[in-house]
């Protein structure tokens, strides 16, 4: 292993890998990526998969548009021969009341001006673009073409063998165990491998970002949950669009492969990092599949596994650099839609660290979002 | 038999070429091979496929297998309508 280099990245998930690539790309030397498992061995490899442009928060929508974009022709861009496997049949949106059908349009409203193509359906719609959702359960929805899924393992993998192309370093099974500050800046990194001095730090650590800041004494206001999702056996396909209830609970989307993948959440969820699988969930989610898409309970669940949200008080990420240290930047936060922003992140953080002239402002996205409370502008649209 | 006629994996049609392939390109542990081929994610939740493929990493790569993961093992040990789990119903279908 170097014992020094100029850019560290801590976590090897989609975004340190974006990341990595996107420094690479604009010429930056030296980059390592420290990752404790493997790539794509921590959220990434455990979401959902899922891609969409309906938001409710500006911010949210424009990131979540920058890199849809950048998605449909990303095999071509990072030369993976392999593909990304991205599907777009849409998001069907199912609102179970008249007040989160309010909310819909309104965040419709925010979409459209972000030049999103999401538009508001009737139950009887909803029914004609998925016939086998039971429409009593609810009162209208709203539909996004654009939006669809991708394989999170081979997105992650053409970013990771992108970067490794343009000389970036990667140590897997390799964790960070210390990283040292010396007159307010960084200094360096310990791991079980060994030390690397540098200057700079990026953390992208996902559920464990918080640990990694606080290792440099920098507080962020991320806090983790676990998350629980299932699959089940593959059949034809049946359902081309993800469907997603923010009231009911549920995502549920029938993957390329033909299974389909689900989850829901639950306010007393493990925040200690574990990624343990419950009974409790199988029991909801069964029940929840059961009641409002009963062709679908007819298959067989095969697996069922966990990962970890990590959380901000507005469910927006955090892209910034820390006040407490120099050298620590700072993207993480993404409250359950991580994946999705993997290139805007890349993006966005390499032109931050590098000093270039912002591909898209992302200012907004600091820290001071949340100074304060008041003017919190808090995403409305998250299961 | 040439290694790309042998399927290691039923589930998701994975073939011996591609593991070593893989394993080749250092991809080398069963959660990797996992991500990328999908092999083991499929009904049998790699009861069939993971001493193959830890054998095979063995092999290539020198490791003793004992000290090769397979992947996490997850409910539901095996494979479950979810109307039956919502009903507490028995599974009766022969
Ligand atoms: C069940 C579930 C469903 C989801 N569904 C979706 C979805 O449909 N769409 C979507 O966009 N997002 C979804 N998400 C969220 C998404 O998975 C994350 O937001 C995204 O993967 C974050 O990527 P990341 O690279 O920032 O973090 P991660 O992928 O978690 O990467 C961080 C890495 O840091 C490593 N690490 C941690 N500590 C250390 C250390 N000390 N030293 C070295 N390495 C360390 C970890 O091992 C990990 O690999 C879902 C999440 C879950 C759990």
């Amino acid at each position: 292993m170097k014992n020094r280099a100029d850019y560290v990245i801590i976590g090897g998930g989609v975004s340190g890998c974006s990341i990595a690539y996107n420094l690479a790309k604009n010429g930056a030397k030296n980059i390592v990526v420290i990752e404790k498992k493997y790539i794509c061995g921590g959220s990434t490899g455990a979401c959902g998969a899922g891609v969409r442009m309906q938001w409710g928060t500006e911010m949210n929508c424009k990131l979540s548009k920058f890199s849809i974009d950048y998605y449909e022709n990303a095999a071509q861009a990072l030369d993976y021969a392999d593909g990304i496997e991205f599907k777009q049949k849409g998001y069907l949106l199912i609102a179970a009341t008249n007040s989160e059908f309010d909310q819909f349009k309104k965040n419709v409203v925010v979409q459209k001006a972000c030049g999103i193509p999401s538009r508001i359906v009737s139950k009887e719609e909803a029914k004609e673009l998925a016939p086998h959702l039971n429409t009593d359960m609810i009162v209208g929805g709203a539909f996004c073409e654009k939006d669809g899924f991708l394989n999170p393992f081979k997105t992650t993998d053409a970013f990771y063998r992108a970067a490794k192309r343009l000389g970036v370093e990667f140590y897997p099974y390799t964790q960070v165990t210390g990283i040292t500050v010396e007159n307010g800046r960084i200094k360096g990194v310990d791991t079980t491998q060994g030390y690397i001095e540098c200057p700079v730090v990026v953390n992208c650590a996902g559920g464990f970002s918080a640990d990694i800041a606080k290792m440099a004494g920098v507080t962020i206001p991320v806090k983790r949950e676990r998350h629980q999702i299932l699959v089940t056996e593959p059949v034809t396909p049946v359902q081309p669009a993800m469907i997603m209830g923010f009231k009911l609970n549920i995502y549920i989307q029938q993957s390329l492969h033909g299974s389909f993948i689900m989850g829901r959440n639950n306010l007393n969820e493990a925040t200690d990092g574990r990624v343990t699988s419950t009974w409790q969930f199988l029991d909801e989610m069964s029940k929840t599949v059961d009641t409002l898409l009963p062709l679908i309970s007819k298959l067989r669940v095969i697996r069922q596994w966990a990962g970890l949200y990590a959380m901000t008080p507005n469910r927006q990420p955090i892209y910034d650099k820390a006040q407490e240290v120099e050298g620590m930047y700072l993207a993480c936060g993404f409250s359950g839609h991580g994946f999705m922003f993997g290139p805007v992140t890349g993006v966005a953080m390499a032109d931050m660290i590098l000093g270039l002239t912002p591909t898209i402002d992302v200012a907004p996205l600091g820290l001071s979002q949340f100074s304060d409370k008041s003017t919190l502008v808090i995403e409305p649209a998250v299961v | 038999m040439k290694d790309d006629n042998v399927i290691i994996c039923r589930c998701s049609d994975v073939t011996l070429k591609d593991i070593r392939d893989l394993i080749d390109q250092g991809y080398n542990t069963f959660d990797e091979i996992k991500r990328i081929t999908r092999i083991g994610m499929g009904a049998c939740q790699g009861k069939t496929c993971t001493q193959l493929v830890l054998r095979e990493i063995a092999t290539r790569t020198g490791k003793p297998i004992e000290s090769l993961k397979p992947q996490t093992s997850r409910p539901t040990a095996v494979g479950v309508k979810l109307g039956v789990i919502a009903k507490g119903d028995c599974d009766d279908e022969k």
